[in-house]
């Protein structure tokens, strides 16, 4: 206690307590407890604090704070957001959202290995999964995954177990091109066949036609994302996973939670399986995670007994005499069933759908809806604003829910210099997608929510339409 | 005696029965009339319009704000009270990291953002990935991964990938595991399509090197192992187990669970590791959230995998690995090329985590990190002298070694003795108000305690506990029944497994729940 040489994050650094778990354990200094480190491999000090980490030398929480400052500072938050999706949305973050997940008996949990010890964060985990069942009509909802991509990776590799033998997936062209990539990493250890299905240029829908024609006995599951990558709402889900059952393929369904407030849910639709993207119920953007990934199945034990990840379900205390929650299921879980088991998952994101539990639970099934309406209609009235300004906003003719495609084709722009233009006057513009689909060009996917008003629209619009005007080739 | 707690307890139903109070528990405006008026309507497909409206009660705001503080208050973590897992790492998490990795300027950004506009993140996670290749010893790492198993996994498959360049893969089919490894270890191998070859541990917690001899041939493709291991012992011969994979060209990867015994003392890339992840939210701070989000950076060596080409193995891990560009002064994502394993999750990984981890490094500094895990060591070997006699307790394999970051108790002789088992031992420390210790794992250990202190309890703890444990042990010996009434002081008592999975009362979510109620399961 002398020198106060210690640390307040290492409870025992200080010289009395190294004084006496060094006394009591017998050894002279802490190093002999690494004797057996051999010598060649063996850390001394002066090589390990020449070795660039940190910042040279422990800093101090001020300095940390002022460090931190000066970089955070080089981000730009753009008011109003990015006019950007492509998977993830600016959408607003509740107070109360951080407030709960913050609160130390959540955020500082393990994982409830101790049921009796977690009772409340398996609650809110179970409950998580039920506001989900009834947000998706699907029946068992998984705690969670790492994201969409990898949910639906997992979907992808579960089909193929519960159909055994049968090696396609059928993925449509109108999916998440980032979702594929990751689809594909996952799918090429099992040689599983990835095929495409290709979309209707008209419309920017699945082509149904195609999918019948690739459909086959060998296909263990097809896959719609709806609103698509394009932002366009499928019309023809329910008949693409009639074609999927007929043939025994599993029907899954990527989906974004905030659309479901106007959108019929994936189990009205004949969905066996549901993945999405839990990041729109008040997660934040964190710049690529954590979000959760949402995994959801229809109550068929065939289906259930194959899911990844781990599940909370509702029992009661062993005298019965009160209700319980409980980690169930676990004999599918890689720290019982190793090589065996249906995922190697450990680790998700438990504290995210706690989250999203929060916002469901504040929102309802009425702010819900009324949430959906506005990322709707701001979406279509930004159409109508960017359509008069004379870009072509119907790049699809099929409706969209709140992002859709604005090409610079006709008015023959490189979209790099509209979106350079934007962020000289301090509004950051969708996303090109001619990488992902050079048959569309110079196009960009915009998206708008609850987070841009009418306000902002109009300036996206009247900066826009400066922006033409001063590079218009015409 | 210790003092014993008691857990706060609410009868708090679930939110979904709270009765509906057609509020919006979110103030948010309606659509403005002239909006919709312009737009014309929705303009759905036919049959994609919901038609049943969602079965969320809506809820004033404050029913909401009680409901989760109360679960909060049944729930436990390090900012409650000592959490001892073995293996977990559950060290503090420090609130410094929380308001800067929570701050809206990480927030708010979009993953597919310009990088000129977040340039001051990138600089961020650019110093973290130089930081964390000099702790390991590695030349490259890729933040991308989100979760440790999910590190396992980038690794896997950057094995299968190094084979596959090589023209190996339909030789290369196995990846050998040592028996006292983490589940996730062949789950991941699994996953990346390999099969799963077993080696024991010898009598002294060493990896039975003669049986690894045997088990390494041409078909290795890979070798994964903790160091420590999940019994907190240092592999004495990992110079030779590293020579002897390599010899058969296959690829020693290193699962990073266990790096808290031994930062700064030994590093994976001076062992001949190749490839080793990292659970950012173990070893580096960030807390576990009840079960993520985590972070598993992966690192490689840069090893050549084809000399022609060109290619190293830091071009095969997945994911977005930050440059900095000289010319322009920016830093950039790299994305993964024709080589690599390619994408495993949207995006470029947990950032939140990862400035955790930032800040964490940051306060430390190599100064710190070496003394977190001195002491995390001292806290373990310190506990097993107190531990040491307790009746019934055995520290199985490697007698007479020093432990590093954890130890692995065995129960079996209590077991025998008296009928209490290492869940009832677990269940006992429960209502003394400390977590339980990992249970029943490792697997090689019966009625396995497996105990991880880290450098963040305090002696009075980690006297308690053990005084704890010799409590419960004399309780066992004396008056076993008293053991299957535990735990008794948390919000409820014994839970009901079996009921919990049985197919005839299986609920997974509160619709499954009614349905059954209902009758219309079978």
């Amino acid at each position: 206690m002398s020198n106060h040489a210690g640390h307040p994050w290492i409870s025992t650094s200080d010289e009395e307590s190294i004084e006496k778990m060094l006394r009591v354990i017998g050894v002279k200094n802490v190093e002999e407890l690494f004797s057996d480190i051999p010598d060649k491999i063996r850390l001394r000090l002066e090589d390990w604090l020449k070795l660039d980490i940190g910042f040279g030398r422990p800093l101090s929480e001020i300095e940390v704070r002022r460090l931190a400052e000066e970089r955070l500072r080089r981000n730009i938050v753009f008011n109003p957001p990015p006019f950007m999706g492509g998977g993830v949305y600016p959408h607003y973050v509740p107070p109360l959202v951080k407030y709960i997940i913050s609160r130390g008996e959540f955020l500082t949990a393990y994982t409830p290995y101790q049921a009796e010890i977690s009772q409340g964060l398996m609650q809110a985990i179970f409950e998580y999964q039920s506001l989900i069942a009834e947000l998706l009509d699907m029946d068992v909802v998984n705690a969670s995954m790492y994201d969409w991509a990898s949910a639906l990776a997992e979907a992808v590799l579960m089909a193929v177990r519960v159909n055994k033998g049968r090696t396609r997936f059928l993925l449509p062209a109108t999916m998440n091109p980032i979702h594929k990539k990751v689809v594909e990493a996952y799918a090429r250890p099992h040689g599983i066949k990835l095929v495409e299905v290709g979309y209707d240029r008209e419309s920017g829908w699945l082509d149904l036609e195609d999918l019948k024609a690739k459909i086959d006995e060998n296909t263990a599951g097809v896959y719609i994302q709806y609103p698509n990558f394009f932002g366009v709402i499928e019309g023809g889900v329910k008949e693409a996973f009639e074609l999927a059952h007929d043939k025994g393929a599993l029907a899954v369904a990527g989906v974004y939670p905030i659309s479901l407030g106007l959108l019929k849910p994936p189990g009205e639709l004949g969905a066996d399986i549901a993945v999405g993207e839990g990041q729109s119920l008040g997660l934040g953007l964190n710049y690529g995670g954590p979000y959760l990934g949402i995994f959801a199945v229809k109550y068929d034990m065939r289906l259930v007994r194959q899911m990844p990840g781990r599940i909370i379900g509702l029992t009661t205390t062993k005298d019965g005499g009160e209700r319980a929650f409980s980690m169930i299921l676990q004999t599918r879980e890689q720290h019982i069933r190793r090589e065996k088991a249906t995922s190697n998952i450990c680790t998700n994101e438990a504290l995210m759908a706690l989250a999203a539990a929060v916002y469901l639970a504040l929102l309802g099934g009425e702010g819900l809806k009324r949430l959906a309406e506005m990322n709707y209609y701001h979406a279509h009235y930004a159409q109508l604003k960017l359509e008069e300004i004379g870009l072509n906003t119907k790049v699809f003719k099929g409706d969209f829910f709140n992002e859709f495609p604005v090409s610079f084709n006709e008015v023959k722009i490189e979209y790099r210099r509209v979106h350079e233009a934007l962020l000289e006057k301090g509004l950051h513009g969708g996303l090109y997608i001619g990488g992902y689909y050079p048959e569309l060009g110079e196009t960009a996917l915009y998206a708008f929510t609850e987070m841009h008003s009418v306000g902002d629209i109009d300036k996206l619009a009247d900066s826009l339409s400066e922006i033409l005007r001063r590079l218009g080739g015409g | 005696m210790v003092e014993l707690f008691r857990q706060a307890k609410w009868n708090e139903p679930l939110i979904v029965e709270y009765p509906d109070k057609g509020l919006v528990g979110l103030n948010i405006q309606r659509v403005e009339a002239g909006i919709v008026e312009k737009v014309g309507g929705l303009k759905m497909p036919k049959g994609m319009m919901r038609e049943t409206p969602i079965n969320i009660p809506n809820l004033p705001e404050v029913v909401v704000v009680r409901h989760y503080t109360r679960l909060s208050q049944m729930s436990y973590g390090v900012d409650t009270g000592p959490v001892p897992l073995g293996s977990c790492t559950m060290k503090y998490n420090p609130r410094l990291a929380w308001e800067i990795a929570f701050d809206n300027r990480i927030v708010a950004l979009h993953p597919l953002q310009d990088e000129s506009t977040v340039q001051g993140l990138l600089q961020m996670l650019f110093e973290l990935q130089k930081w964390l290749a000099n702790i390991t010893g590695m030349d490259a790492c890729s933040l991308h991964p989100a979760a440790g198993a999910h590190g396992e996994l980038a690794g896997v498959l950057t094995i299968r990938r190094y084979h596959e360049l090589k023209g190996n893969l339909g030789l290369k089919r196995e990846i050998i595991i040592p028996d006292s490894a983490h589940g996730t270890n062949p789950a991941s191998a699994s996953m990346a399509g390999f099969a799963t070859i077993t080696v024991p541990t010898g009598e002294d917690g060493n990896v039975d090197f003669e049986a690894l001899k045997s088990a390494v041939g041409d078909a290795t493709a890979g070798l994964m192992i903790t160091n420590p291991s999940t019994l907190g012992l240092f592999e004495e011969r990992i110079i030779e187990i590293a020579e002897l994979l390599h010899n058969h060209d296959a690829l020693l990867y290193y699962d990073g669970a266990n790096l808290n015994g031994m930062m700064g003392y030994a590093r994976p890339g001076d062992m001949g590791f190749d490839i080793a992840h990292l659970n950012i939210h173990k070893t580096f701070s960030s807390p576990h959230g009840g079960g993520g989000p985590g972070a598993g950076v992966v690192c490689v060596r840069d090893r050549i995998v084809d000399e022609r080409r060109g290619v190293r193995l830091s071009d095969l891990i997945p994911g977005f690995i930050i440059v900095y560009d000289d010319k322009t002064g920016l830093y950039k994502l790299r994305e993964p090329g024709p080589y690599s394993v390619g994408l495993i999750k949207a995006f470029f990984g947990n950032v939140i985590p990862l400035v955790w981890a930032y800040v964490y490094i940051a306060s430390l500094g190599p100064q710190g990190l070496r003394k977190v895990a001195e002491h995390a060591v001292m806290a373990t070997n310190y506990f097993i002298k107190l531990v040491e006699g307790v009746k019934g307790l055995e520290i199985p394999f490697g007698r007479g070694r020093f432990r590093k970051h954890e130890v692995v108790l065995s129960a079996s002789k209590l077991a025998e003795d008296t009928g209490v088992t290492a869940m009832e031992v677990a269940k006992g420390l429960l209502d003394a108000g400390f977590y339980a210790p990992t249970v029943y794992f490792p697997l090689i250990v019966k009625e396995a305690l497996q105990v991880e202190f880290t450098e963040a309890e305090s002696l009075e703890n980690i006297e308690r506990y053990a005084e704890r444990l010799r409590e419960i042990s004399k309780i066992a010996y004396e008056n076993p029944e008293i053991a299957k009434s535990w735990p008794s002081n948390t919000s409820v008592r014994l839970i009901d497994y079996v009921r919990g999975d049985h197919p005839k009362t299986v609920s997974p979510t509160w619709r499954v729940y009614l349905r059954r109620m209902r009758g219309e399961l079978s």
